[in-house]
């Protein structure tokens, strides 16, 4: 059986880079998750405004059934982590952090924050603000283990409830080939 | 005879779009997605870039001729142009753009109005460079050339 797939709600104002993240996050799958690699189901939004609206309905939508059908729509179910883009006019990533986080829930989404600055105060604050992992745009292949391993979704085979939320991880590598 | 022409051709082509500095390994990155679920990804994705630039182009031409001068606005727009750039390997834009930001860092109007026009240029010899490497892609097909680009 294959691993239960990773939901992820994908927030930026560029739709360039939300097609790109959408195909790298699919391809990461196909091509080189191994046999219990996790597919990722990307939802794309293109600010944190429509994000916040969103995570609102699926939240609405947990709550009011008390268990999801077993033949419920992955679309609906609930997001298991939060990619966000830093710049984006009006609320920008670091509020759309925020946000997320005041949400208050005991089993907080996690959220990775991206942004093509690499400044070290931008970092340390997501961080700060509870941000699992900030990466470095643009997005390549090897990102996406970073991304699969702060969602907490983990193989069927060891279905463990993401409770905790997962160590900080501050990478600042840049892949080179 | 002609097949192995055109797959030398691509691969020239392209190879010059990198000694150039046109293109950077992310566009490499993007290539090596495409498969049978995405055979046209990339051309689907620089298209849409090129869509998206030219809007944002207008915005940031806009932008330069308001009065009084918004430098914070300017930069914005600037950094939104430089993102997709880098998104899909446009390395000549994308350092263009990073010209463009320390012009309005400098709040030198002139400066942003130099960048400017050298970016409309890069942008347009990109999206004729793009368009040519893309129609001899698609006489060869996609997946033939994924195997030719990878030498």
């Amino acid at each position: 059986m294959g691993a239960e797939a990773v939901r992820v709600l994908v927030v930026d104002d560029s739709p360039v880079d939300r097609r790109v993240v959408e195909l790298l996050l699919r391809a990461a799958h196909c091509g080189g998750g191994g046999g219990g690699a996790a597919p990722f189901h990307v939802t794309a939004v293109d600010s944190g405004k429509k994000a916040m609206e969103l995570l609102g309905q699926r939240r609405s939508n947990r709550l009011s059934t008390s268990s999801p059908p077993a033949s419920a729509d992955v679309s609906e179910q609930a997001i298991d982590i939060v990619l966000t883009d830093y710049c984006m006019p009006e609320m920008t990533g670091y509020d759309l952090l925020k946000a997320i986080k005041a949400l208050g829930s005991p089993n907080p989404i996690p959220v990775v924050v991206m942004s093509s600055e690499n400044e070290p105060q931008r970092i340390s604050r997501c961080l700060t603000a509870g941000a699992e992992d900030f990466i470095l745009k643009p997005l390549k292949i090897n990102d996406v283990q970073r991304l699969r391993k702060c969602s907490g979704v983990k193989p069927k085979t060891a279905m463990v409830q993401w409770q905790l939320p997962l160590p900080v991880v501050c990478m600042k590598k840049k892949w080179k080939f | 005879m002609e097949y192995s022409n055109l797959r030398r051709q691509i691969v020239f082509m392209k190879k010059n779009l990198f000694d150039q500095g046109y293109l950077d390994e992310q566009f490499n990155q993007l290539e090596d997605l495409e498969d049978e679920s995405s055979p046209n990804f990339l051309e689907e994705v620089v298209a849409l870039f090129f869509k998206d630039s030219s809007r944002l182009l207008t915005n940031i031409e806009q932008a330069t001729d308001k009065y009084p001068q918004d430098f914070y606005k300017l930069d914005s727009l600037v950094q939104q142009l430089k993102g997709s750039g880098s998104s899909i390997g446009a390395l000549r834009m994308k350092n263009e753009c990073s010209v463009f930001k320390a012009n309005c860092n400098d709040r030198n109007l002139e400066g942003c109005r130099r960048s400017l026009q050298k970016i409309k240029r890069e942008h347009a010899t990109l999206k004729q460079k793009l368009e040519s490497y893309f129609q001899l892609l698609r006489q060869v097909g996609p997946r033939d050339y994924a195997v030719s680009s990878r030498k």
